[in-house]
């Protein structure tokens, strides 16, 4: 017994001069999980917006259970029994689940009967899909997984039949993907449809028993998981064939460039979020870290660009102390030493993006031979500069003119990196590379610094996409409340025995 | 008994004064628990306080001028939404541009209508709201204690000063009892929360600063048309602001901006009362000196301490729904 519980007719949406959907046809049957993949800014999470009733489509039908409805608002959706788990989730952070939960479904002006009524069917449905969350506690106190299951329970307390959820997975850790996918298949056995949007094959492949492909704004495709697989799957979603893996030499390990003795770091509130951080770094080597966002990744990183003070313990470059607590080198001066530096939020640390292109390609270089004489810059030789690097780098569109803003994410990537290789480091410190990166981009970051280590560099990634790590590094460490918890070696390990140590359990 | 009955005098003119007070960080409460700044608690009481007055003098009724100035306050509040949660504009620039008008709008109508730059006529007995005797006040006068809380304390007072004071439990209840106040606090913390649960983010804030301007009218006409009986030129003086800063070492929460009101009164109250009194052993203290006392709590109130006063998380941006 199949029969559709949604079907989308000829959809279309434009944000300005952008169209984000194009005449989108799109049928999910009941009781099915239906996966929709797609790259960053295919028009996934925009379709999902449009079901969930927050944006209105320019024209096009929606039916739920054959028939024809009108989504002004989520309210609408929500009556019609669509619910949706956002990417970033839509929950106020010092308000309990309860409140959370409950927030426009009160059911009574002043709390009362109703309140004692939905804690009981709240408990009801956590029974029911093992849920296991405590109404009482607030949501500031809850880690990312428990975040998502609250949200998973808001959407079943108002009457969802259809459950759409955003990128679940892009903040969990192996462990708590298992947990989620297991309350997923149980909703499914209770009947309920479950439309997954993400941009991992894997996943997909798990999961779903149907698949539609998105690509630049259009639906390319509709098929049944069983029927394809996960290279044909990448090639609908790109357009052209992708390498999955990556070839990669052998390594050829030389000697350490870099390394940290005994290192702790404070935050900017003065808490400890770097404990006691031994690393060594060797050249021609990409020593991979791993672990959940938040566990001291970013203030490691930032103590070792310079960017922020080391409150003990000494960094090494090229075997020369180059930091310690009394003494330190500010960014610039380790760039001249030949240490370059990716930052994990390109937005706010890598780029100006209110600036041109090639204002960003040349910042930290702009005070150099040729871009400026006697403190005047040099504009002929800049521009000249940009377009070649931005041809070399397949920087699109290739206009050095072009505000930053304006470009993808994986763009503005390629800028920061073009910049930064562009001098030949002898170390390179790189922070979420591919966050935000369409598929085509990521191979072609990926390579580059595969190029990087094979010419000698000694090379830090750090990354929360554990297949990231799996796939560059040579070496793997994990970090975990500040404290580097493990150590393999890339060749025999599994990302099972990693995803325990990024969750502290060993 | 002397000395009883000056405790008795100062917690009695710390009751009046804190009143404007009161209303002021209660309309606060719900813009700000909103999402949207109100700085303009200052004009709008500053305009409360002209309209009030004005219409109690034409209409010969203080009711009809409050009610004039709740809707003069209401006004003022949907421009500021207008401006700063329709339009998406810089809250803070919105509030400067109410609190510059209403002095210069004040001060002109004022000038126009009665010949007086910045004054309106002296109302009389029937054109304002006089003090309020409570029941038996007089005859429970003379018995100890009781007799001086009842009669010299809460009897006597206007009737704006007893309904701030009720104002408080009922703000606290409606924020935090009722599915409004529910719906008020997420709208201010997390819009997008509120959205995605199928509420109108902009009615909400709409709502919010439609009952923000109910609030701060009392406090404008308990000004003009209670404890003065005219409208002065800049007749607000600084409570508006007062008020503000009272609510945010309140923590926006009902209850500790009432006391953080009640102080402020009181330091107020205190160097009212201390001017050219000669103390023992120290003589009589120099004015200037006395009358720093409300500013320098002020300051270490800021410093010491409050704590750290977290704000509504979303305040002062403006909700974009789309990209």
């Amino acid at each position: 017994m199949v029969s559709p519980i949604l079907e989308l007719t000829n959809i279309n949406k434009s944000f300005g001069h952008v169209h984000a959907n194009k005449n989108i046809n799109l049928t999910i049957n009941k009781g099915t999980i239906h996966g929709i993949i797609g790259e960053n800014g295919a028009g996934k999470s925009t379709l999902m917006s449009i079901v969930f009733g927050l944006y209105q489509a320019n024209s096009g039908t929606i039916k739920v259970n054959g028939k024809e409805i009108n989504l002004r608002s989520p309210k609408d959706s929500i009556i019609n029994g669509i619910g949706m788990v956002h990417q970033h989730f839509m929950l106020v952070e010092n308000f309990t689940v309860l409140e959370n939960i409950i927030l426009g479904f009160e059911g009574e002006l002043v709390f009362g009967k109703n309140l004692e009524k939905a804690k009981k069917d709240l408990k009801d449905l956590c029974d029911t899909y093992k849920l296991n969350i405590d109404l009482n506690s607030t949501i500031s106190d809850l880690s990312v997984g428990f975040r998502q299951r609250v949200e998973i329970l808001k959407s079943l307390y108002r009457g969802a039949e259809i459950l759409i959820l955003d990128e679940p997975t892009g903040v969990l850790t192996p462990q708590e993907v298992d947990e989620l996918f297991k309350i997923l298949r149980s909703l499914k056995e209770e009947g309920k449809t479950i439309v997954l949007i993400t941009h991992k094959l894997i996943e997909i492949m798990d999961l779903t028993s149907e698949v539609s492909v998105m690509r630049q704004g259009e639906m390319v495709g509709h098929t049944k998981t069983e029927n394809t697989n996960k290279e044909q799957l990448a090639e609908m979603m790109v357009g052209r064939s992708v390498l999955l893996r990556l070839d990669k030499s052998e390594v050829k390990a030389g000697e350490v460039l870099f390394s940290v003795k005994n290192l702790t770091v404070k935050d900017d509130l003065d808490v400890t979020r770097v404990k006691n951080v031994d690393l060594e770094i060797r050249s021609g080597e990409i020593l991979g870290l791993a672990g959940v966002t938040g566990n001291g990744q970013t203030e490691l990183l930032e103590a070792l660009s310079g960017i922020r003070k080391v409150e003990s313990g000494e960094i090494y470059l090229e075997g020369k102390k180059v930091s310690d607590n009394q003494n330190f080198l500010d960014p610039r001066e380790l760039k001249d030493k030949g240490l370059a530096h990716v930052p994990e939020d390109r937005q706010r640390m890598g780029l100006v993006t209110d600036f041109k292109a090639y204002e960003n390609l040349i910042f930290g270089y702009h005070d150099q031979q040729p871009f400026s004489k006697s403190s005047v810059l040099n504009h002929r030789d800049i521009i000249s500069h940009s377009k070649k690097i931005m041809e070399e780098y397949d920087v699109r569109p290739q206009s050095p003119n072009l505000i930053t803003s304006n470009f993808s994410g994986g763009n503005q990537q390629k800028i920061i990196l073009s910049r930064e290789l562009n001098e030949n480091p002898k170390v390179l410190l790189v922070g979420q590379p591919t966050r935000g990166v369409d598929i085509g981009a990521i191979e072609f970051i990926h390579q580059r610094l595969i190029d990087m280590r094979d010419r000698g560099a000694a090379i830090l990634l750090v990354s929360v996409e554990l297949d990231e790590v799996l796939s560059l590094s040579d070496r793997i460490v994990v970090m975990f409340d500040g404290k580097i918890v493990g150590e393999k070696d890339n060749k025999n390990v599994t990302d099972r025995e990693l995803g325990l140590l990024m969750a502290g359990v060993v | 008994m002397e000395f009883l009955y000056d405790i008795a005098s100062l917690i009695n003119s710390t009751l009046r004064i804190s009143t404007p007070l009161v209303f002021a960080a209660m309309a606060g409460i719900f813009a700000e628990r909103s999402g949207v700044i109100d700085f303009s608690l200052e004009g709008k009481m500053l305009m409360a306080a002209f309209v009030a007055a004005v219409g109690s003098y034409f209409l010969g009724n203080p009711w009809l001028g409050l009610l004039l100035a709740i809707i003069a306050c209401v006004s003022l509040s949907m421009l500021h939404g207008f401006a700063s949660v329709t339009y998406k504009g810089d809250q803070v620039v919105s509030c400067v541009a109410i609190n510059i008008l209403i002095i210069g709008l004040t001060t002109a109508l004022a000038a126009a209508w009665f010949g007086q730059a910045g004054l309106t006529p002296t109302l009389n007995e029937d054109q304002r709201f006089l003090e309020v005797n409570l029941p038996f006040a007089e005859s429970l006068r003379d018995i100890p204690i009781v007799g001086t809380i009842y009669s010299d304390i809460l009897s006597g007072h206007y009737i704006f000063v007893y309904l701030a004071y009720l104002s408080v439990p009922l703000v606290f209840w409606v924020v935090f009892k009722t599915s409004f106040g529910l719906r008020l606090r997420a709208v201010g913390e997390n819009p997008s929360a509120v959205d995605t649960a199928g509420i109108n983010v902009f009615a909400m804030r709409y709502k919010a600063l439609a009952i923000n301007g109910v609030l701060i009218a009392f406090a404008g006409a308990h000004l003009s048309t209670a404890v003065n009986a005219n409208f002065f030129r800049e007749m607000s003086a600084g409570r508006g602001y007062l008020a503000l800063a009272a609510m945010i070492f309140g923590k926006w929460h009902p209850k500790t901006a009432l006391v953080a009101c009640l102080l402020f009164g009181f330091t107020d109250a205190l160097q009212i009362r201390l001017q050219g009194v000669e103390l023992p052993a120290i003589g009589e203290i120099p004015v200037q000196l006395i009358q720093a006392i409300p500013y320098v709590l002020t300051v270490v109130l800021l410093a010491g301490f409050v704590g750290k006063a977290i704000a509504p998380n979303a305040i002062g941006q403006p909700y974009i729904k789309e990209r």
